[in-house]
């Protein structure tokens, strides 16, 4: 009699029956993976049901990275919030940066000057591409291809570079404010970008040839974590996952924010719901976030210097010779360093489509200067669970394709 | 109560007058305030109604009014990919008795997030099939997201369990 160790909270799941076709009859046995496996990218461990090499069960236990981001977030004020999301994704920092500062704009009903929305949607998908490409390198990686991961890695140095030299940090970026970005773009930028944008295309050239048609790549991804149309609504899953299955969804067409409406990309929807749709989904999503760059860089170059912060005075300090010699704006002054802008009260969602999905913030305020409640509607948290009904049956093997291109990021699952 | 040109409203105000307490569209997001006994049928109509059509639960969380009666306040966030519309249900909860009906049985992604709601706020998912901790370990004590917890207040997990 085989030995039953349910998973916790479970009912045992019924031994298969004894059939003498079957090559080996083994004992289901409990296998736990991580929570820091080296085949993995992200800390979640993985207690898996295994009878031999196939999956009956899985549980999939986060939290690891847990570090009360909402709560930290409700002992400061909205200003000092915003590094927070940034560690969220820290693949794709601007775009948690940008989900949480619109959901404060929103509250608060601020308009912004153009200049701004085009820096920050190029900085936004800068970010995504960043992401993409960590999420398709590391894949390979964790399936042996150490080649193709270099050339991810060094297309991702190059976004990373880019976002260097547009707001000063690397990974956690810091660049977007309430009302406006941290600064315009330094001399010599857009010379740069497309500097790299060409070079990313050869590397992304590179990784098409050396890993999309692979014989050992396409066995492992096709027809792997495969999700239907109709499980992705029930359980909510968004971003490449979801477009993959073939709902075309992304809330930069669904719900334009920033200037999306006046951009023109395309949205690469698959068919079959499998991993490898997944990564084709992934790879021309790149290519999209390329063109949406060159598109804001010429308008940006188009539009000529301008203001990139709006003028509100409930969330901007006033101009420095003002301060010195007035006694409204020196007020104002004293009031924005010792309180921080005061947020009118009510409450807001607002989502926006990072690249694992639907990112959305909820915030609510009560009209004073710190939140009463941020809540980050992670993609990352919500795609994860219906692996668990992706891997049923499937070979252990699988997990690791599976999880890659679910992408979980520990960060901002666990938050 | 007004429906503020939301589909979603007008159908809630149509089928459950008595258990809509409050309708607000407040910076566009369509927002319902309903009674906790009826959100199991509330959330069946608008899941299944033509027109409607909200197949994604997006989001669950909660929100800790502290000093106001009832205490707490679940909110749901619902989108349809079809009609490309959203509404938001809330529901207030009281500290006494903190449980509400679980929605697992309509759509399965609410599981994850109503066991972090349990997790962080304390508050039981009724018919909920799991409701195991999440983020925090199973050892950890109260729920550090409502607002009588201290944010200082530190429980480390230390050496190995037994």
């Amino acid at each position: 009699m085989a030995m039953r160790l349910p998973l916790p909270g479970r009912e045992p799941a019924p031994l298969l029956p004894d059939d003498f076709e079957r090559d080996l009859h083994v004992e289901h046995q409990l296998l736990n993976m991580g929570p820091s496996h080296p085949a993995t990218h992200g800390t979640v461990k993985f207690l898996i049901e295994l009878d031999g090499e196939n999956i009956i069960d899985l549980d999939i236990q986060v939290g690891y990275l847990h570090r009360g981001f909402e709560k930290e977030c409700e002992s400061g004020t909205w200003y000092q919030a915003i590094p927070y999301p940034d560690r969220l994704n820290y693949n794709s920092a601007i775009l948690a940066n940008l989900g949480y500062v619109l959901a404060v704009e929103k509250l608060l009903g601020l308009e912004l000057p153009e200049r701004c929305q085009w820096l920050r949607t190029l900085g936004g998908e800068l970010s995504r591409m960043g992401d993409h490409l960590t999420r398709c390198g590391a894949a390979c990686l964790e399936l042996a291809a150490m080649t193709p991961f270099l050339y991810g890695i060094e297309a991702r140095e190059l976004t990373w570079d880019l976002q260097e030299m547009l707001c000063g940090a690397r990974v956690t970026s810091n660049y977007i404010r309430i009302g406006g970005v941290k600064h315009d773009l330094v001399p010599g930028f857009p010379e740069k970008c497309r500097d790299g944008i060409a070079k990313i295309r050869a590397l992304l050239r590179d990784f098409d040839d050396v890993v999309t048609g692979n014989r050992i790549f396409v066995d492992r991804l096709r027809g792997t974590g495969v999700i239907s149309k109709e499980d992705c609504l029930r359980w909510a899953v968004t971003g490449p996952i979801a477009r993959s299955a073939g709902i075309p969804l992304d809330l930069r067409k669904q719900a334009p924010y920033l200037v999306y409406d006046q951009l023109d990309f395309d949205i690469p929807v698959g068919e079959v719901g499998d991993n490898y749709d997944r990564y084709l989904v992934c790879v021309e999503e790149m290519h999209q976030s390329l063109r949406i760059i060159e598109q804001c860089l010429a308008k940006l170059e188009k539009l000529g210097p301008g203001p990139v912060n709006t003028l509100d005075p409930r969330v901007r300090w006033p101009a420095k010779g003002r301060v010195f010699n007035r006694m409204e704006e020196l007020i104002q002054q004293f009031k924005s360093v010792t309180e921080g802008p005061r947020v009118p009260a009510g409450e807001a969602y607002l989502a926006i489509e990072s690249a694992n999905g639907e990112l959305g913030f909820y915030v609510v305020s009560d009209g004073s200067a710190v939140p009463v409640k941020v809540r980050c509607r992670p993609p990352s948290f919500i795609n994860l669970p219906p692996m668990r009904k992706m891997l049923k049956g499937a070979l252990l093997a699988d997990l690791i394709p599976t999880f890659d291109f679910i992408n979980m990021v520990g960060g901002e699952c666990d938050r | 109560m007004e429906n503020f040109g939301s589909p979603a409203l007008r159908r809630l105000l149509e089928f459950f007058p008595s258990q809509v307490e409050a309708t607000h569209a407040k910076l566009g997001d369509a927002t319902a305030q309903v009674a906790r006994a009826s959100l199991l049928e509330i959330m069946r109509l608008l899941r299944d109604e033509p027109g409607l059509d909200f197949e994604m639960l997006t989001d669950v969380t909660a929100v800790d009014y502290l000093g106001q009666e009832p205490r707490f306040e679940i909110v749901y966030h619902l989108y349809s990919v079809k009609r490309n519309h959203r509404v938001r249900v809330n529901s207030r909860v009281p500290e006494q008795d903190p449980e509400i009906a679980s929605l697992v049985p309509l759509w399965p992604s609410a599981d994850w997030m109503e066991r972090e709601v349990w997790d962080l706020y304390g508050i039981r998912f009724r018919g909920h099939p799991d409701l195991r901790r999440i983020l925090l370990y199973e050892e950890f004590e109260g729920h550090p997201l409502r607002k009588d917890y201290p944010k200082e207040k530190r429980q480390p997990l230390v050496g190995p369990r037994n």
